[in-house]
């Protein structure tokens, strides 16, 4: 038997109310010795209970709460569950779980409860990872995501594609195993047909990834320009915030300054880069390398430009290196008088978007780079709020080797090579989307081959 | 005991005859223990009472393997086979499965004497109705003749004769297969010393003279023009000697039927047992697939001295004015005689979970279980656990290591696997899609893979193995001549544009050119020089299949590879699932009951989920960690 365990369930530290979660076989037992309801009837199942938590070895009480007990299986954990909310005072939660502990529960290793419930069979794998995701959500579309998985609306998907190639497998292993039978002769041409079909969900569902991974992760935005031109203006304006230093004096941003913002609620990195001009300042010097390095990461680049200033050398380097990128060009301090070449960047940087704004003193053009960042999450279509997304590196990985297993079978089928052959391609692809979900080949294809065709003698 | 007589003492003692048995104790006896096989009757040693043909998908390769490592099955068929069919050949050589229709009466009477002449071993029809067992291990059997023998090892064989009782229409008769006696004494006594028993079921269709059949309305199914032999000791084989005939049935087949289905037994709820999926009665098939409008049915003979039918594809429960009704309204069946009605049997069998790998029973010591007592069906399946049941019952009591086969090894490995670890719900049948590695463990590389291991063993002859280290050296020379002679563009422009394949620019190796699909070994010959050799049929084979198929048998050996890593990761008997935290209860229960060996074995237990193997793993890891802070300390 597992030991029951507990643990503060909220986030640690002060706050409105705190939550202690205990689950296991003797959660009710654990309970019952410390804790004393006003109305003197015990806990029931699902029902709030107020009154006090009392140390039995003491005789003190520790504090006043309210108790909801939860009987296996249906939980969280599908094992029994009591909640203890407590005043969220540090001393309160832990004076609790100190009692708790002290009665014959253990401390629950982080994440051990989502490990339970995937153990207990509750949760898929997929579910699980939603599970740590929506703890660590960073905004509110993330959280969307990680409750759609947690849902089952991923998997579902997954078990969707898996279906299908089940299909397939059944009709090639009834062909080999059953060369005698009176069945439909699986041909070439059917077979790369419904090969397709499987490539093309999973093409479809891995197409959401960029978008899956840049809402869960944050869309890397690295903002350069020369010194002085507004960078700063712009991520202080994008943040809300005075947290870069803003001067006049060129090079005040002598390090990359990295910080996360939602946008429309897409989490944003965004990192604000020291310049890329020549220097002898060995401080700036590092600082400028620093400056590439994100800026070669990064998913978009805001490029700064002082429209009231000409281009010049250092303006000319960076756009050699912008060519080809995903960019914005933000051309600032449209309310001095325009001295820099629009043209010649327009005609330099064909994949730009060109803003115009006036970021120090009024803010305008600020909602356009939002509105930008938004389309390039989006890949410039209106958002689905149905679609499933791909967030996961792990689940990324899988659904590529799966695409590639098909892929192959594909090729292997315009060939005509033999069944069994492309047979093991379209089962590792079967392998490897089960493995998103925690599930294991076992019997599925034997079970659907019998149920499926008259066989035998 | 007072009361009973002594009659001998044997090392290995085999009660049953048929497919499991006689290569059990054909086994035994060539491993040099002395040994003796019962039968209710010695008529049904090597009985063929179902299907007059040996091989098959998967089974083809079972018998194959039982060959390689010296069993008789593969030895028998070459030498009672009337027809041989290749099949799958439109598919790649990994699934070509050979199958060969059997003289019957021939298959029983060249095994029974082989057994006749086999030296340490006898024969005796004697019906058995107990075990000996003295402190939970056998030590004998008990006769019904009063009599008993004891034993070092006892391989229980007993096919469907345990408890069988036969079911036709609403008639239900005590009895054992083709009309012998039954074995209810043993059954009650195999219980009583703790072996739980269950029950199964199968059947099998109507045989009819050939004489009331008219074959002019039926598609005539002929053996194959170059004729395989099934044993590796072979290289070719005589002619074919009959045909089979291809047939329908038809809406009203179906609608006799269905106006019948209330007189099945099988719908009645007589019966109990289990039935297999892959082998449906006639009824099951119309009630299951009720929008299919015919099922196929082949009619096959019992043998050359006879003028009896087999109608393949109609096995029922019906009863017989029932089966003559429906058979009668097929195509060329209108004027059939039925020599032998149709009927479902039902017999009492072990859960194979209830076994070790190397077949012993787990509750008994040295007493060793093999065939459709085991839940499987099907001849080769039952000869294969025969086979080694027979081996390894001979190391037991020598104080060997068990040989066990694992699935990445042989067909037999993956079956006993399966049967042992999985267990079945429904008689167990062998098909290419339950092995995991069918690339690699072919039928025409069974030699290669197993002969060695069974050579050292004692089981394989001299004469085996010498023919097996000939062919491998033959083979290896070919591959490598192959992989040198290189020829021009010039000298193959013809032979490529009659194959229909595409032309070259520079010279290339013929081996390069076997890969090409288009391109077989035989057809190289037309560009070959004097130095091709001239290989048999089983080295011929090996060779092409080694050279087309190399870079896919690459990748499955990269597979087998990772399957080893699980292999690997040792469990020990003993361990108490029971203490392992997070292990789900029915994962725990599985665990404790099957005690698998190692971590890749567990994972293929039913109810035993990815999350518990994590599990599992974890806490080896943690018993590692331990042991290794021990020894740091």
């Amino acid at each position: 038997m597992e030991k029951t365990i507990a643990a503060i369930a909220t986030s640690f530290g002060e706050g409105g109310i705190s939550i202690i979660r205990i689950s296991g076989d003797e959660a009710y037992e654990i309970v019952g010795k410390i804790f004393v309801p006003k109305s003197g009837k015990p806990l029931a199942n699902r029902r709030m209970t107020y009154g006090k938590i009392v140390d039995p070895k003491t005789g003190e009480s520790v504090d006043e709460v309210l108790a909801v007990y939860t009987k296996a299986p249906h939980t969280y954990t599908t094992e029994d569950v009591v909640e203890i909310n407590c005043h969220g005072s540090v001393v309160s939660q832990r004076r609790i779980l100190e009692v708790v502990l002290e009665n014959g529960a253990r401390l629950a290793e982080p994440g051990e409860f989502t490990k339970r419930a995937f153990l207990n069979g509750r949760l898929d794998l997929s579910q699980a990872e939603a599970v740590i995701d929506l703890i660590k959500a960073k905004s509110v579309k993330t959280f969307d995501v990680a409750m759609d998985q947690l849902e089952g609306r991923f998997s579902t998907e997954i078990k969707n594609i898996r279906k299908l190639i089940l299909d397939i497998l059944v009709n090639v292993t009834v062909n080999i195993d059953y060369p005698d039978e009176d069945i439909e002769q699986l041909t070439y041409e059917n077979l790369e047909k419904n090969l397709y079909e499987v490539k093309e969900e999973i093409e479809k569902l891995l197409s959401t990834s960029d978008t899956g991974r840049i809402i869960k992760e944050g869309l890397n935005v690295a903002i350069i320009g020369k010194p002085n031109v507004g960078k700063s203006s712009l991520m202080n304006a994008l943040l809300n915030e005075e947290r870069a230093i803003v001067t006049d004096i060129a090079g005040t941003t002598r390090d990359t300054i990295e910080e996360m913002v939602n946008i429309r609620d897409i989490p944003v990195k965004l990192t604000d880069t020291a310049g890329i001009r020549d220097t002898q300042d060995v401080i700036e010097k590092i600082g400028i390398e620093k400056s590439k390095a994100s800026f070669n990461s990064a998913d978009l680049v805001i490029f700064v430009v002082d429209s009231s200033s000409p281009l010049d050398e250092e303006d000319d380097r960076i756009i050699s290196l912008l060519e080809d990128r995903q960019v914005i060009v933000i051309y600032n301090k449209v309310d001095l008088a325009e001295k820099a070449d629009l043209g010649y960047i327009q005609g330099k940087l064909t994949k730009a978007t060109i803003l115009k704004t006036s970021l120090t003193n009024n803010l305008k053009g600020l909602d356009q780079v939002k509105d930008k960042i938004v389309e390039l999450v989006y890949g410039g279509k209106v958002k689905q709020e149905d679609s499933v997304l791909v967030t996961n590196v792990r689940h990324k990985n899988l659904l590529d080797e799966g695409l590639k297993s098909i892929t192959d079978a594909i090729e292997m089928t315009k060939m005509h090579q033999a069944l069994e052959l492309i047979e093991i391609d379209i089962n590792n692809s079967y392998e490897l989307l089960g493995q998103i979900i925690g599930e294991a080949v076992a019997e599925d294809i034997i079970n659907e081959v019998f149920s499926r065709f008259c066989l035998g003698k | 005991m007072e009361d009973k007589i002594l009659m001998g003492h044997y090392d290995v003692a085999v009660i049953g005859a048929g497919h499991a048995g006689c290569e059990a104790a054909l086994a035994a006896a060539r491993m040099g223990k002395k040994t003796i096989m019962f039968s209710i009757n010695l008529e049904a040693v090597a009985m063929m009472p179902c299907n007059p043909s040996i091989g098959g998908t998967g089974k083809g390769h079972l018998v194959r393997e039982i060959d390689a490592l010296g069993g008789e099955m593969g030895i028998n068929i070459d030498k009672a086979f009337i027809q041989t069919k290749m099949l799958n050949t439109a598919k790649g050589p990994a699934v070509h499965s050979l199958r060969a229709q059997a003289d019957k009466h021939k298959y029983h009477t060249e095994m029974k004497k082989t057994i006749e002449n086999t030296p340490n071993l006898d024969m005796k029809q004697c019906e058995i109705v107990d075990i000996l067992v003295e402190d939970g291990k056998v030590c004998g059997v008990v006769t019904k003749l009063n009599s008993y023998y004891t034993a070092d090892a006892v391989i229980l064989a007993t096919g469907t004769f345990l408890r069988g009782k036969i079911f036709v229409g609403s008639t239900v008769t005590s009895s054992g297969p083709n009309g012998l006696a039954p074995s209810n004494e043993l059954a009650d006594n195999l219980k009583k010393h703790g072996i739980p028993l269950r029950r199964f079921k199968t059947g099998t269709p109507a045989r009819c003279l050939g004489s009331s059949l008219d074959y002019s309305k039926m598609t005539e199914q002929k053996g194959d023009e170059e004729r395989v032999p099934f044993s590796f000791l072979n290289d070719e084989l005589g002619e074919n000697q009959a045909s089979c005939w291809l047939t329908y049935t038809n809406e009203e087949t179906h609608g006799v039927i269905r106006a019948n289905f209330h007189r099945s037994a099988l719908f009645g709820g007589q019966i109990e047992g289990i039935g297999p999926r892959y082998c449906p009665s006639i009824e099951d098939k119309v009630n299951r697939f009720a929008d299919k409008k015919r099922h196929q049915l082949f009619v096959e003979p019992e043998g050359l001295d006879t003028d009896e039918m087999y109608i393949q594809g109609m096995s029922s429960s019906l009863p017989e004015d029932v089966q003559e009704a429906f058979y009668k309204t097929i195509p060329g069946l209108e004027n059939l005689r039925i020599t032998r009605p149709a009927y479902a049997i039902e017999y009492d069998c072990i859960n194979p979970q209830d076994l070790k790998l190397s077949l012993e029973n787990r509750f008994i010591e040295n007493l060793f279980c093999a065939g459709q007592f085991n839940g499987s069906s099907g001849y080769e399946e039952a000869a294969a656990q025969g086979l080694m049941a027979g081996i390894n019952a001979v190391l037991k009591i020598s104080g060997k290591k068990p040989l066990i086969l694992g699935r990445n090894e042989a067909y037999i490995g993956v079956l006993i696997d399966d049967l042992v670890t999985k267990g079945t719900n429904e008689p167990y049948r062998i098909m290419t899609s339950r092995c995991e590695y069918r690339l690699l463990l072919r039928q025409d590389n069974a030699d290669l893979r197993l002969t060695e291991k069974s050579y050292q063993v004692g089981l394989a002859s001299k004469e085996r193995y010498e023919r097996f280290l000939k062919k491998k050296e033959a083979v290896e020379k070919e591959v490598a001549r192959l992989e040198s002679k290189m020829v021009k563009p010039l000298e193959i422009e013809e032979f490529l544009e009659k194959h229909q394949t595409s032309q070259v620019q520079s010279s290339i190796s013929l081996a390069d050119l076997l890969r090409r699909p288009q391109i077989t070994y035989k057809d190289l010959e037309e560009i070959d020089d004097e130095t091709r050799p001239n290989l048999a049929y089983h080295a011929a084979t090996q060779v092409e299949v080694q050279i087309k198929y190399d870079g896919y048998i690459k990748k499955q050996l990269q597979q087998i590879e990772r399957f080893n890593k699980l292999e690997g990761k040792t469990l020990e008997e003993d361990l108490d699932y029971s203490k392992i935290e997070g292990l789900r209860i029915e994962a725990m229960q599985k665990l404790s009951q099957i005690k698998p060996g190692s971590i890749g074995q567990a994972s293929r237990i039913s109810g035993v989920s990815p999350a518990d193997i994590n599990v599992l793993l974890i806490y080896l890891e943690k018993q590692r960690r331990k042991a290794e802070d021990g020894k740091a300390n």
